[in-house]
């Protein structure tokens, strides 16, 4: 059973069909791609799967449940987590409070006993630190941990949500561009990241601009276009299909494909 | 019958100030997204100016015009001094910042006028006129036909003149506005200043029938913007559409419910459209863009 | 000193030294009772800083809930026979439930729509509360019997200085207890960032509602003890006005600054107090505090004196 089944989705916005009847199945531990010019839809997508939009068409299935319109708590509930392309850090909390927040989750949420001082919550709080600073380690953030998250420049931000989102201990984590924003040293820092998170059994899917970083890393390609699935394939076939080339790829980015393979 | 329409008169009288104040809300929103709170103190020292300068000797016609320009004065100096500055601040902020103007200002009328409530001679005097044994008061005409003044006065600016275009373009986008050239801050001001003429001129209507004092100017900003909300903030049409349904309303509430919780109606609908259409009956429903 | 602001158990401590010695400095019983308003204004404002600056909502109407706290426990003992101790956790209770009740659809909100309907909120009860007259005696209030403990009547300055001093000291330990927890991280990420929040699982909606009932707790409390120690109530515990004051208690002190809620609650009830003979004038000194501050220090004294000070000491 794939993990993660998007099943005929749809969505317009007041005239504009941001997407247009995709599908496509995700296997468990892959690291799956979706790529497209801007204004693909890619995002759009994104915002359906973990429950920001809800879909006017179609069905989204995750271990098999159906979770199309669940609310997005709802949907970590069920080991949904994502990132965002446009940075949605707390960023008045420091590096590891924002991490800690990922762990709510599997903290005990008796607002009551939040009240008054009692052991319980004092050991707890540990916990969930202890953790956020395990998560910090993976990502390399570990001796920003007690700083400001706005006073963390971009890349570490990047990594930060990175390492929030796996907070949550998800089944399958949704990268929303995750190199956007970074240079060539940033990028292969987060190459790592991915490739461990993938290591530890976490599926990733990833929407990304980056052709080194995708051809590098993903194990297959699902290319949108004009909110239409285009193509989908491993990294081979997608860069060498004609409509994929001549719709996205062009003349240079069909040779920085090549390079990367290589 | 007779009472049904007496209750209408009185309310669409009553509308048509909240029409006043409502359109100075939604001039001043649409050009610079604020709240203004102050709104009502507008209308309170149009009517308070008018009758301390008649009192001080001054014919009542060149009283009102001091008013006037009085009102428009302070005006301007809210937005340079209260709101220019605070550019950047959150939407919350600002109103909170306007609720502190409308305060200072009622304190300084407390101070320069007085406590006690005062009145207005009738425009055109002589008894109610009787519609099928209903009362109709002819000040109530002249309020009403002073709205529908200023709205065509109003209309006419924001078609058809330059400066007037400018203020709708910033309130469609203000940056690019700018970037055409159009000087925002200007317009902004300019905002605030016809907006003040116009709740001034509303409380000058008023007065005659409604009494001044210088304690008015909360509850009328408070059900001016309920009237605002009502017709769709941001909606000129839909500001005099919701200041008359909202004096309507309060009317025949008070008249066949409670006279006791005739405030209470603009609050309540506040409520009401809040939760049920925030856009109001005229206004374009926010598209939010993750 | 800076550290000391911002270290959160200490503060409880500080304020507990600070609350127990004070009494020894201050001339007379005039000053006490001062200090033991702005305990209470304190402790209402407390709330709401939970509300506003931590979960990050806005409330324009919180006098409300200082006035339900307020007449129950006027209503309570003389309309229907309660002790006034058990008229004070009923008050809270109903609102506690109104808030749970209004808070649902109203936390719905954003922005200024919330801020107006909190308003509109806050302005009916005052409405009712005025209109009321056969149980809260309409415009003109009523006397509250005082409050009365196995025999002995807590009554005079020091008493309600003592009742009020500690109970904020609670009300302090209570939310920095909070804020130390999942809950108070719940509440500072929905401040950042509600979508990133819901996204990790929080449930917004939940959270909101809690922090708009707990502010609803403290206010309630607040009002109880502001009329016990008056001996009378009207119905400006309610009003607009009163609403306004504590939002600009919270901001003027800080928001999401604890310590912050104390200081502005401080400056708003000290400053008339010191200027009586300017009483005509405090509307118009009111309306110029907000002003200013709101421009040139909108985010509070206490946050801007500890990153002036933070900045000094590196």
């Amino acid at each position: 059973m794939s993990i993660l089944v998007v099943e005929d989705l749809a969505i317009t916005f007041g005239g504009l069909i941001a997407v247009d009847g995709v599908n496509f199945l995700v296997e468990k531990n892959e690291i799956f791609a979706v790529i497209g010019p801007n204004g693909a839809g890619k995002t759009t997508l994104f915002n359906m799967v973990s429950g920001l939009y809800s879909p006017q068409r179609g069905r989204i299935l995750l271990a098999g449940e159906d979770v199309t319109n669940l609310a997005p708590h709802e949907l970590a509930r069920r080991g949904l987590s994502r990132t965002f392309q446009n940075l949605q850090i707390f960023f008045r909390m420091t590096a590891i409070e924002n991490v800690m927040v990922g762990r709510h989750l599997h903290e005990k949420r008796n607002v009551l006993s939040h009240l008054f001082t009692l052991p319980s919550v004092h050991r707890q709080n540990r916990e969930t630190r202890g953790k956020a600073a395990e998560l910090l380690a993976l990502v390399g953030l570990t001796d920003v941990a007690e700083r400001p998250a706005g006073a963390l420049p971009y890349g570490a931000l990047k990594r930060l949500e990175i390492a929030r989102a796996l907070a949550t201990e998800p089944k399958v984590l949704l990268l929303d561009e995750p190199a956007a924003g970074c240079n060539p040293v940033e990028t292969k820092e987060i190459d790592t990241v991915i490739k461990a998170i993938a290591a530890h059994g976490v599926t990733v899917v990833l929407v990304e601009h980056d052709m080194r970083l995708v051809m590098r890393i993903s194990s297959r390609i699902h290319v949108l276009d004009r909110g239409r699935t285009l193509a989908e394939g491993k990294a081979r076939d997608i860069r060498s299909n004609p409509a994929v080339i001549a719709a996205y790829l062009g003349g240079t980015g069909a040779q920085e494909a090549a390079r990367a393979q290589s | 019958m007779a009472e049904f329409l007496q209750f209408a008169f009185s309310g669409v009288t009553v509308g048509a100030i909240y029409a006043l104040v409502a359109l100075g809300f939604t001039l001043i929103f649409n050009s610079s997204e604020v709240v203004n709170f102050a709104q009502g103190e507008f209308v309170m020292l149009g009517g308070m100016a008018t009758v301390f300068a008649a009192s001080a000797g001054v014919p009542l016609p060149l009283a009102a015009l001091l008013a006037i320009v009085l009102t428009i004065a302070v005006g301007l100096l809210l937005h340079r001094l209260a709101i220019e500055p605070a550019r950047g601040a959150t939407p919350v902020t600002l109103i909170i910042i306007t609720i502190g103007a409308s305060i200072l200002l009622r304190g300084l009328a407390a101070i320069f006028f007085d406590k006690n409530y005062h009145s207005l001679p009738p425009f055109i005097s002589g008894e109610p006129i009787i519609v099928a044994g209903a009362a109709l008061l002819p000040q109530s005409l002249v309020v009403l036909m002073g709205v529908a003044l200023v709205v065509v006065l109003l209309w006419a600016f924001l078609a058809h003149t330059m400066t007037g275009k400018a203020m709708v373009a910033i309130a469609a986008n203000r940056l690019a506005a700018r970037l055409v050239g159009i000087n925002t801050s200007a317009v902004v001001g300019l905002s605030f200043m016809i907006s003040a003429a116009i709740g001034a001129f509303g409380g000058i209507l008023a007065a005659p029938i409604t009494l001044t004092n210088y304690d008015v100017g909360t509850m009328l900003a408070l059900k001016g913007f309920a009237a605002a909300m009502l017709g769709g903030m941001g909606s000129p049409l839909g500001a005099v559409a919701g200041g008359l349904l909202l004096g309507l309303l309060e009317a025949f509430a008070a008249g066949y419910i409670s006279s006791q919780y005739k405030d209470a109606v603009a609050f309540i609908v506040i409520l009401l459209v809040l939760f049920s259409m925030p856009q109001g009956l005229f206004g374009r429903s926010k598209v939010e863009r993750v | 000193m800076a550290r000391l602001l911002n270290n959160p158990f200490l503060l409880v401590i500080g304020l507990a030294l600070v609350v127990a010695v004070l009494p020894l400095f201050l001339p007379s019983t005039f000053y006490v009772r001062v200090v033991a308003l702005v305990f209470i204004n304190a402790l209402a404002v407390l709330g709401l800083n939970l509300l506003m600056g931590f979960a990050g909502q806005v409330s324009l109407g919180h006098a409300g809930f200082f006035g339900i706290g307020a007449y129950a426990v006027a209503v309570g003992p003389t309309h229907l026979g309660l002790p006034t101790w058990l008229a004070l956790i009923c008050g809270t209770a109903l609102a506690a439930l109104l808030a749970l009740i209004v808070g649902r659809p109203i936390l719905k909100l954003r922005g200024y729509y919330l801020a107006v309907a909190t308003l509109g909120m806050g302005v009916l009860i005052a409405m009712v509360i005025s209109n009321e007259a056969q149980i809260t005696g309409g415009p003109n209030g009523m006397p509250v019997p005082r409050l009365v403990l196995f025999g002995w009547r807590a009554v005079g300055p020091q008493v309600w200085y003592w009742i009020s001093g500690i109970t904020l000291v609670i009300g302090v330990w209570i939310a920095i207890n909070l804020i130390e927890s999942p809950t108070g991280r719940a509440f500072r990420a929905i401040h950042d960032s509600e979508t990133a929040a819901r996204v990790l699982g929080v449930n917004v909606a939940h959270y909101k509602l809690t922090a708009f009932v707990l502010s609803a707790v403290y206010a309630s409390v607040a009002g109880s003890y502001f009329v016990l120690f008056d001996g009378f109530v009207t119905p400006d515990t309610a009003s607009f006005l009163r609403s306004i004051e504590f939002v600009v208690m919270a901001v003027l002190g800080g928001l999401g600054s604890i310590f912050g809620s104390i200081v502005g609650a401080a400056i708003l009830v000290l400053l008339p107090q010191f200027l009586t003979v300017f009483h005509d004038y405090e509307h118009i000194v009111l309306g110029a505090i907000i002003i200013v501050f709101l421009i040139f220090l909108p985010a509070g004294i206490v946050p801007a004196a500890s990153s002036l000070l933070g900045r000094r000491a590196a």
